[in-house]
């Protein structure tokens, strides 16, 4: 089949005689002018260095009210006084403090529910379906109760951000060890695995790229829970430093809080991923080729 | 694990059998797959499993195996059956080495994965994954983790089905060697009824849950076993083949 289409191109371009003068010089520019894999990626990369750069223009230009948008150059100026003067980097650890204890103690928490439920099946009929239904809650409707509960203080905060982690790794740790092909558990019965070796060998293994589906997916949940607690009556944090910035109309420093936690979420992300290539090299979806 | 699983005292191990299996009852609910089967493997022994397809040929197999339990009868082996799969049953996050110490309480356990990966062609890929394996090869990693086991009883349920014919053939000589070299007893449950008269010396052919025809091949081969009479006992009318 191939071989016959590549012959009636030939044939093609022997039959147009007006193509045959100088055709060894037009074939390649006729390559080259079609965008290639490279071309593509930087022209990826070009749009929204463009769009900032538009950005900057309108601003510089005074199209653009710094009230409503400052320039990009006033932000990274922002951000550099509020590094080095201000009390930006002790927000950034207090923020960062609060997500990695909330993402601690929902992982924990919803890792254990979901080992237990996935293992048992009297812990399924006794557990399983109250979470469900717990779940069913968009957590930031609870925030309410949780502020009545627990305050706006420091609790608050990694309470909510613990709320959103724990069902994502809870769900995706059940399914992880669910899906944990029987075939494999009945090789692992015959070589006289205990029940130990059994689930250190071949159930956590096995599940582990859904649980591991499920921790990027939790990551996400953490920053917005945490985006949401720190602009109730934080005292500190970048929650804290937007909204401290409103009061006085420092769309700058909100501009960089947004910022911020965007490329922190991109960080979180690139960590799971790293997490992903690492501990699934054997897994052909994820694995790096060797 | 199997209550039915005795052991036998360690005495008799050398030349004595494999499995004895006596008036063993398989049943799901009221259906009765195997009824009264009385089977005796001896060590050294290779014995291929005929028979159609729901004959109660695999049933047998998973509980000489322990993976069910059984209604009645008694199933009585030295030691814990090796069982290779018809899928290799590798696990992908383990390498090869790992994959084949699968079970083994040993503490040099990484030389002796290393010597039966050597004994089937692979010694040179210890550390490599499953998934760049070939079929063939990843089916050699399974007999491996299967021999490493030492095993008295070698259970095989159609491990070389899924295979192209060529590899297939390789395999045959593979495992002739492998059971040559060990000794174990071993059961074969095929569909191919070459195959069964390459390997086996003796065939069995079941029916309705029962052993219907057995054939002891000569040792020194001076009366093959016939094709033609044992494709006749699987219902299979042949005149134009031989």
């Amino acid at each position: 089949m191939e071989l016959s289409g590549i012959d009636r191109a030939a044939i093609g371009a022997n039959s147009a005689p007006s193509a045959q003068s100088g055709n060894s010089a037009l074939a390649p520019t006729a390559a080259s002018r079609r965008p290639g894999a490279r071309g593509l990626q930087l022209l990826s990369w070009l749009a929204p260095v463009v769009l900032v750069a538009i950005w900057e223009w309108l601003a510089q230009a005074g199209w653009l009210s710094p009230h409503i948008l400052p320039a990009p150059s006033k932000v990274i100026r922002t951000a550099f006084k509020l590094a080095t003067t201000g009390t930006l980097l002790n927000d950034l650890g207090v923020s960062l403090l609060r997500a990695a204890a909330g993402f601690a103690i929902g992982t924990a928490v919803g890792g254990g529910l979901g080992i237990l439920v996935g293992f048992s099946r009297i812990a399924e009929a006794a557990i399983d379906r109250s979470v469900q239904m717990i779940r069913a809650i968009p957590f930031l409707a609870a925030l309410p109760l949780v502020i009545v509960w627990l305050g706006v203080g420091e609790t608050q905060k990694i309470f909510l951000v613990a709320l959103g982690v724990t069902f994502p790794i809870y769900i995706n740790t059940v399914l992880g060890i669910r899906q944990v092909d029987p075939k494999l558990l009945e090789l692992g019965r015959v070589q006289g695995l205990s029940s130990l070796q059994l689930i250190r060998r071949i159930i956590l293994p096995g599940a582990l790229p859904s649980i591991l589906t499920g921790v990027r997916y939790a990551l996400a949940t953490a920053w917005l829970a945490l985006v949401v607690a720190e602009t109730i009556g934080a005292q500190a944090g970048i929650g804290f430093l937007a909204m401290d910035a409103r009061e006085f109309l420092r769309t700058d420093v909100i501009v960089l809080t947004i910022v911020i936690y965007a490329l922190i979420g991109v960080a979180a992300d690139g960590i799971a991923r790293f997490l992903e290539r690492r501990l699934l090299a054997w897994h052909p979806n994820y694995g790096a080729a060797r | 694990m199997n209550a039915h699983v005795a052991p036998l005292s360690p005495a008799s191990f050398e030349t004595g059998p494999a499995v004895i299996v006596s008036n063993l009852v398989r049943s799901y609910g009221s259906r009765v797959v195997i009824e009264k089967l009385n089977l005796r493997i001896e060590r050294g022994e290779f014995v291929a499993l005929l028979g159609e397809s729901g004959c109660g040929k695999t049933t047998l197999l998973r509980a000489l195996a322990g993976l069910d339990s059984i209604q009645g009868g008694r199933i009585v082996a030295p030691r814990r059956p090796a069982v290779v799969f018809q899928e290799h049953r590798l696990l992908p996050w383990d390498s090869l080495w790992r994959n084949v110490s699968l079970g083994l309480q040993v503490p040099d356990a990484r030389e002796r994965a290393a010597e039966a990966l050597t004994e089937v062609g692979l010694g040179d890929r210890l550390d490599d994954w499953p998934r760049n394996l070939s079929g063939g090869q990843a089916q050699r990693v399974a007999l491996a983790r299967a021999l490493v086991q030492q095993p008295e009883l070698m259970l095989l349920d159609e491990p070389f089905a899924a295979l192209d014919a060529l590899t297939r053939i390789r395999m045959h000589e593979l495992v002739r060697e492998l059971v040559a070299n060990h000794q174990p007893g071993v059961l074969l449950v095929t569909h191919d009824v070459d195959e069964a008269i390459a390997l086996a010396d003796r065939i069995l052919v079941m029916r309705n849950g029962a052993i219907a025809y057995e054939h002891r091949a000569a040792r020194n081969g001076s009366t093959p076993i016939s094709r033609s009479e044992l494709l006749a006992e699987l219902g299979v009318n042949s005149h134009s083949t031989h």
